[in-house]
C-alpha cells in the first residue's frame, strides 16, 4: 500500500456521491487490546502446559541472530524434539524470537507482527543487543532495550548465544509457562499506553493504527 | 593499463593518480568530468561492472569525496574514480543511465550523507530511515551516541575499557602503574 | 433409512471419536519414522494432540466475517460427511453408520465439498496468500477428482452398485476376490487419485510452508485452526478408509481396518519422501497427461470384463 493512500482524502463514488476516507480510521479498527485473566483452575494449569510443550515460532528473523535459529531444525540439535515448531505467519504462532538487534525499521514490522500473535504469546529475546543495545548500544538506528517497546518473557545473553543455550532458554521459557508467568499479552494490555509512547517516541513515521489486529 | 590512464589525461583532467596495485588505480577528477569519464571507460574501455559506489565525509576540509569502483572483467583491472564535493552544497549528476543498480547506491548516499542526485528514480524516498529528522547520520558532525543516549532508553549501568588500556593493564600490570 | 434408529448416532460417534485419535496417533507417528529417517529424533508422537489442545485454548481470536467463522466448520463438514456416509467394518452392526445405499456418490460430493468451503473462508480472510493458495487447491483438487471419479465409476461398473456395503460385501472370502487382485488397473487409478487428495509432496504445493507462507490458512488461529486441525487427522483417515472398502476387501474388525489404513496412508508418505513437489501447474498437467488416460482405459477394460 502506497503511504498516501492512508491520508484522509474525498473520494467519488461510483454512483457520483462525495465522501471522505479517512482510512486510518475506516478500514482499520482503533479497539485496544483486552486483558484476559487466567483461571486459577486445575484445568488452567493443564492448559498452561500444552501452551508449554507446543511452542510455535514466528520465522521472523529479526537480525544476525537468526542464523542462530536455523541449526536448531537440523539433526544436530533438533528443537523438534521439545515441541518447538517454526510457523510461517504471525496468526499462528505463539513465541517471537527477536533475535539480535532490532533497527528502528524493523522494530515497526516487529510490533505490527506482535500484534498479529493471538495470546497468550512470549517474546523471547535473544543475544545482548536486545538486553542493553550490545556491541550497538551507540548506534543511530538501532534500539537498547527491548523491554521498553515489547514485554519480554526470557533474555538469552550472548553475542551472539550457540543454539544450545537457545534450547535452555526454550526450557525456562516452558518453566516460566507452567507456573503460570507466561502472561505477556497480558502486561502488554495493561501498560498499553506506556508502549505505545516508548514506540512512538522511536518510530517518527507513525503510519500504522495504534494496534494492529 | 599505463597506456589507458595516458588516453585518458588527453581528454580529461586527472589529478592525483594512485597506483594501489598493477591492475588497480585510483584517480582523482573534476566534478564536471567525472561522468563522462565514466561513460567512456563504460562504453569504449569494457570497465562494464560497478563495484561499489560510496562517500566520505572530509569534515576538516569541507568536502565530501564521491567514489565510483569500476571492474573490467576481461583484463582484470579496476579503476577507482575519485570526485570532491562541497559540503554545504553536495549536488551530483545521477549515473542510474548506466548501471541500473546506482540508482540504489544513490538512495542510499542521498539519506546517508545527504548528497542530492537531481533525477535519480526514487532518491528522495526513505532507504533505511524511516522518518528520519536528524542531519543525516553518515556525516561526522552527526554525534551518534549522543543521539542514541537522546533516544534510545539507554540501560544504566554500562561500563566501558578502552581496549588498549585495558589489554595492557591485564598483560603487563606493572608497566601500566 | 427407512429403519433409523436414534441409537445410531452414538454408534457413529463413537466411530468419529476412534478415527479422530487413529488420525491423530498416525501423523505423530509418521512425523517420527519422517524424522528418524533422516537421522533426527522427532517430535513425540503425541504431539498433535498437545498442538491441538493449545489451539483450542488460546484466549483471543479475532474474525474477518461470516465466511471467516465458517469456512472451517464446513471443511469439517466435508471430512466428518465423507465419513459419516460410509460403513466402517463389515459386518457389524454397530459401525456402519448411515451407509445406503447410493453413498458412493454422496462421499464424492463431501470430498469436494471441504474445499469449496474452505475456498469461502480463506477469500474472506482477506490475506493474499490466502487467495492464491485456494486458487491453486482448487485447480489441484479438481484434476485429482477427474480419475477418482472414474475410479469410483470403474466399481461401479465391476460390481452393478453403488452402495459400499454391497462392494465390501462382494469381495469377501480372501484375498483374491479384493479389487486390487481382480481389477489390479483400477486400483493403481485409484492410488493415484489418493496421492491427489492427500496434500502430500508430490502435490502438497497448497500447504507446503516454504511455497506461499502455508497457503489457505494462512490468517486462521487459535480454534479456527484446531477446526482445521480435526479435519485433518479425519478427513484423509475417512478418505483412506473408503479406499479400504472399495479396493483392499474392507474390514471385518478394528485391528485389521488399522492395519490397512496405516499401510495405505504409508503408500502416500513413501511416494511423499522419494518425489519432490510438483509446482500447481505441473501437478495439474501430470493427472491430465498420465491419470486420465490411464482413467479411459481402465474404464473400457473393466466394461469388457466385467
Amino acid at each position: 500500500m502506497d503511504k498516501k493512500d492512508l491520508k484522509k482524502r474525498t473520494v467519488t463514488t461510483p454512483d457520483g456521491k462525495k465522501i471522505e476516507v479517512d482510512p486510518m480510521k475506516d478500514y482499520f479498527s482503533q479497539a485496544k487490546p483486552k486483558i484476559h485473566k487466567p483461571g486459577k483452575t486445575v484445568f488452567e494449569k493443564f492448559l498452561d502446559w500444552a501452551r508449554a510443550e507446543s511452542l510455535w515460532i514466528l520465522g521472523f528473523g529479526t537480525g544476525c541472530g537468526a542464523i542462530e535459529m536455523r541449526p536448531l531444525m537440523t539433526p544436530r540439535f533438533d528443537a523438534f524434539r521439545y515441541g518447538i515448531q517454526w510457523r510461517p505467519t504471525p496468526r499462528q504462532s505463539n513465541v517471537f524470537v527477536i533475535a539480535g538487534y532490532l533497527s528502528v525499521k524493523t522494530l515497526k514490522r516487529v510490533i505490527r507482527s506482535y500484534e498479529q500473535m493471538q495470546g497468550p504469546k512470549y517474546v523471547v529475546a535473544l543475544g545482548s543487543c536486545t538486553i542493553n543495545g550490545g556491541m550497538y548500544w551507540d548506534s543511530y538506528n538501532t534500539i537498547n532495550r527491548l523491554d521498553y517497546y515489547l514485554p519480554v518473557d526470557i533474555y538469552i545473553a550472548g553475542c551472539m548465544p550457540r543454539p544450545e543455550s537457545l534450547l535452555a532458554g526454550f526450557e525456562e521459557l516452558k518453566k516460566l509457562i507452567k507456573q503460570g508467568k507466561g502472561e505477556g499479552a497480558n502486561i502488554y494490555a495493561e501498560k498499553f499506553d506506556w508502549y505505545k509512547n516508548n514506540q512512538k517516541q522511536i518510530i517518527k513515521d507513525w503510519d500504522m493504527p495504534d494496534y494492529n489486529w | 593499463m599505463k597506456e589507458l590512464i595516458k588516453r585518458l589525461e588527453q581528454n580529461f583532467q586527472i589529478s592525483n593518480i594512485v597506483w594501489q596495485r598493477e591492475n588497480e588505480v585510483f584517480l582523482t577528477v573534476e566534478k564536471t568530468d567525472a561522468v563522462p569519464l565514466i561513460t567512456q571507460l563504460n562504453h569504449y574501455e569494457s570497465f562494464t561492472h560497478l563495484v561499489i559506489m560510496t562517500a566520505v565525509d572530509w569534515l576538516e576540509a569541507g568536502k565530501f569525496q564521491l567514489t565510483y569502483l569500476l571492474n573490467n572483467n576481461e583484463i582484470k583491472a579496476d579503476i577507482g574514480i575519485r570526485v570532491l564535493l562541497d559540503r554545504e552544497k553536495a549536488e551530483m549528476k545521477s549515473i542510474h543511465h548506466l548501471w541500473v543498480t546506482a540508482a540504489t547506491y544513490q538512495r542510499e548516499l542521498h539519506e546517508m550523507f545527504g548528497i542530492d542526485f537531481p533525477g535519480s528514480p526514487r532518491v528522495d524516498e526513505p532507504f533505511i530511515l524511516e522518518g528520519w529528522q536528524e542531519i543525516p547520520p553518515y556525516r561526522r558532525d552527526f554525534d551518534t551516541k549522543k543521539y542514541s543516549e537522546k533516544t534510545y532508553f539507554p540501560r544504566p549501568g554500562r561500563s566501558t575499557n578502552d581496549p588498549q588500556e585495558y589489554m595492557k593493564k591485564k598483560l603487563y600490570p606493572e608497566e601500566s602503574e | 433409512m427407512i429403519d433409523f434408529q436414534p441409537v445410531k448416532i452414538l454408534y457413529a460417534l463413537f466411530s468419529i471419536f476412534i478415527i479422530f485419535n487413529i488420525g491423530l496417533l498416525i501423523q505423530g507417528i509418521v512425523r517420527k519414522i519422517g524424522a528418524r529417517v533422516g537421522k533426527r529424533y522427532g517430535i513425540r508422537f503425541y504431539q498433535p494432540y498437545i498442538d491441538l489442545i493449545k489451539n483450542y485454548s488460546l484466549r483471543t481470536s479475532i474474525t474477518h466475517g461470516i465466511m471467516f467463522y465458517l469456512g472451517p466448520v464446513f471443511r469439517l463438514t466435508g471430512g466428518l460427511g465423507v465419513f459419516l456416509f460410509i460403513p466402517i467394518i463389515f459386518g457389524s452392526v454397530y459401525f456402519q453408520n448411515f451407509s445406503f445405499s447410493g453413498d458412493i456418490i454422496l462421499v464424492l460430493y463431501f470430498i469436494f465439498f471441504g474445499a469449496l468451503g474452505m475456498a469461502l473462508g480463506a477469500g474472506e480472510g482477506g490475506h493474499p496468500y490466502s487467495a492464491i493458495g485456494v486458487s491453486r487447491g482448487l485447480a489441484q483438487v479438481t484434476a485429482a477428482e477427474i480419475p477418482l471419479v472414474i475410479a469410483i465409476m470403474g466399481i461401479a461398473i465391476q460390481y452393478q452398485t453403488f452402495s459400499v456395503s454391497e462392494i465390501v460385501a462382494a469381495q469377501q472370502g480372501g484375498i483374491a476376490n479384493w479389487t486390487m487382485i481382480t481389477n489390479p488397473l483400477l486400483t493403481i487409478l485409484g492410488m493415484v487419485a489418493y496421492l491427489g487428495s492427500m496434500m502430500r509432496s508430490p502435490f502438497d504445493v497448497v500447504l507446503a510452508p516454504q511455497e506461499i507462507p502455508i497457503g489457505p490458512p494462512t490468517e486462521y488461529h487459535s480454534t479456527f485452526l484446531g477446526i482445521l486441525q480435526t479435519n485433518r487427522s479425519i478427513f484423509p483417515m475417512a478418505k483412506t478408509v473408503l479406499f479400504v472398502n472399495i479396493f483392499f476387501g474392507g474390514a471385518t474388525n478394528w485391528f485389521i481396518l488399522i492395519i490397512k489404513i496405516f499401510l495405505i496412508y504409508m503408500w502416500s508418505v513413501f511416494v511423499a519422501v522419494v518425489f519432490p513437489r510438483f509446482r500447481v501447474d505441473q501437478s495439474i498437467r501430470w493427472f491430465y497427461k498420465y491419470a486420465l488416460p490411464l482413467g479411459a482405459v481402465v474404464i473400457f477394460i473393466t466394461t469388457l470384463l466385467f
